[in-house]
Parts: structure tokens; C-alpha cells; sequence
């Protein structure tokens, strides 16, 4: 069990990943953040196939970052395949995407999405809303992640900010 | 992008209601809160059953608190519930209860709890905790259209 939660993010531009990273960075969040860059990597992933087949080197996730805009498997999918898990059925999942289109957002709450956060356009704000969401989701660091490993028993889950 | 204007909070405790309505005033939450005491009354406030038909009294709400443990009808049954209309299934529900317990927060989250919060003993805590839950589902979040079944 890492001391720090894992974050998955799911992005296939570039740009957006450089610029999460360096926002993680500026924003003092040192919890290892984990790249997959289509949802078929993310399913790959969270199931632990092919080169993810090392849990110690890919451990599980705490949070998934999720864009919708993806080549191959689209967020949404990724999503519905997520909830359709049931060792995955309390991992949270925060969908980050640079549309703030109303129908996106009914669309993922509804396949079971635990929040939707818009892309700013500006470094900062990214800085910020990394902020939020670290100090939200993994605020107690070292409580282990939510997710549990299909079909082999529960570990233990978290709740988003413990008293 | 929408925050949410409307909050329902289901708690059966009035005094844990009390502090959490001081709490969001002293944060300066401008949503209104609206309040029942147990799981039934929720769903009736939902369904504008009964006391709840006025609309503009007791307006849908584009956040839910829920607590787990209420008389009647408890927060598992009332997520149960919830999940399975059509019209409110994507409404954003925390869970906002005193245990800490592994079995509660699985069970909240397979039962489709978008967030968990473990509700603090001490008074300077819950301000901590309301201060957060603002920053994060009130401002930062983009909420989903609100839906009248």
C-alpha cells in the first residue's frame, strides 16, 4: 500500500497533461500521478492487463481524472464500463474536460460520475482547481485507496474527508 | 456552468441541523437550505407528496445531504431509492454521517453516493467541513440540471 493515493489521469492531449503535471507540481501535490492516454489504456489499467499487470508498479488508483474526449473508448464509456465493476463501484471519479456543455454533464452524473470539473483555460486556475481537488478528495493522504481489486476481497475504502 | 442554488439536507437530528444551518450562514453559503427529518420525508418532499406540493416552498434541490442513520426510512434506502428514478438519478447526494465505518462507505458508494463525508463531533471541525464542501460542490463543481419527476 503506497503512502501517498495514486491519481489516474486519463487525458490524450499532450498539452493537457504537461500542464496537469506542472500544476501538480506548483501546487505542492506530490501523490504519484499515473498517465493513461485513451479510455482502452484506462480499462487496461484498472483491470491490470498487459503492461499493467504489476499492481506494485500501477497500484490501484484513490481518484481517476477523467476527460471525456478520447480516442478509442470515450469517458463516458470508461465510465459506464467503471460502474458496471463491482470492486470499482467506490472509486471516485472526477470527470475533467474542457466542456462545460450541459448535456456532458447530466450525461456523466447520470452513467455515475462523482463530479465534473471544467478545464480552466489559464495556468493558474488549473493550479487552483488541482488544489481543490487534491484538498477534497485525498486530503488524508495516507488512507489507503477506494477502489478494490475485482474479485479478490475488499480493501478498505475512505471517505472523501475524514473527521 | 451551474452551482447548485438549492440544498436539502435529510436530518433527524435537530440539533446537528441547528449547527449545520449556523455553519453554512457563517460560510456565507449563498444557497438556501432546506430541511427533513428522516428518509421518508425526503422522498415526500422529492415527490411533492403531501406538505410538499408547493414548489415554490420546497423547491427541487440541486444538492442532497444525506445522513445514514434516520428513523423511518434510512439514507442506504433513500440512495436505493433515488438511483432508481429516472428523473434524479445524476442529483448529486453526499453523505454526510457520523460514522466512519468501511461498511457505510462502501455501501454508500455502490449505492451511487457521489461523495462521503464523515460528520466531525466538535463544532470548530464542522466549520472546517462546511468551509470545504463550499470550495469544492458549490463553487468549484459543475452541477447537473436539477429535474422534477
Amino acid at each position: 500500500m503506497p503512502e501517498q493515493a495514486v491519481i489516474l489521469l486519463a487525458e490524450d492531449r499532450e498539452d493537457d497533461i504537461i500542464i496537469i503535471r506542472r500544476a501538480f507540481q506548483q501546487g505542492g501535490i506530490i501523490n504519484p500521478l499515473f498517465v493513461v492516454r485513451d479510455g482502452e489504456e484506462a480499462v487496461a489499467y484498472l483491470e491490470g492487463r498487459g503492461r499493467y499487470f504489476n499492481r506494485e508498479e500501477f497500484p490501484l488508483p484513490g481518484l481517476l481524472l477523467l476527460d471525456l474526449k478520447m480516442p478509442k473508448m470515450d469517458g463516458f464509456e470508461v465510465l459506464k464500463w467503471i460502474r458496471q465493476q463491482r470492486g470499482f463501484s467506490s472509486l471516485r471519479v472526477v470527470v475533467l474536460t474542457s466542456s462545460d456543455a450541459i448535456r456532458d454533464v447530466n450525461v456523466a452524473y447520470h452513467l455515475g460520475a462523482n463530479s465534473f470539473m471544467v478545464k480552466p483555460m489559464d495556468f493558474e486556475n488549473v493550479v487552483e482547481l488541482s488544489k481543490v481537488i487534491h484538498d477534497y478528495w485525498l486530503h488524508k493522504s495516507k488512507t489507503p485507496q477506494a477502489s478494490r481489486e475485482p474479485n479478490k476481497g475488499a480493501q478498505k475504502p475512505r471517505a472523501d474527508y475524514p473527521g | 456552468m451551474k452551482n447548485p442554488e438549492r440544498i436539502l439536507v435529510a436530518e433527524d437530528d435537530a440539533e446537528d441541523a441547528f449547527f449545520l444551518k449556523r455553519e453554512f450562514a457563517k460560510a456565507g453559503v449563498p444557497s438556501s437550505l432546506h430541511f427533513v427529518r428522516d428518509g421518508q420525508e425526503l422522498i415526500d418532499y422529492l415527490e411533492g407528496n403531501d406538505g410538499f406540493a408547493d414548489r415554490q416552498a420546497y423547491p427541487m434541490p440541486d444538492l442532497v445531504l444525506l445522513d445514514l442513520k434516520m428513523p423511518r426510512l434510512n439514507g442506504f434506502d433513500v440512495l436505493g431509492w433515488l438511483r432508481q428514478q429516472a428523473g434524479l438519478k445524476r442529483l448529486p447526494v453526499i453523505i454526510f454521517s457520523s460514522s466512519a465505518e468501511s461498511a457505510d462507505i462502501n455501501r454508500a458508494y455502490d449505492l451511487g453516493a457521489n461523495s462521503y463525508l464523515v460528520k466531525p463531533h466538535a463544532v470548530e471541525e464542522l466549520s472546517a467541513v462546511v468551509r470545504r464542501l463550499k470550495t469544492y460542490w458549490l463553487e468549484a463543481n459543475a452541477n447537473p440540471d436539477s429535474f422534477d419527476p
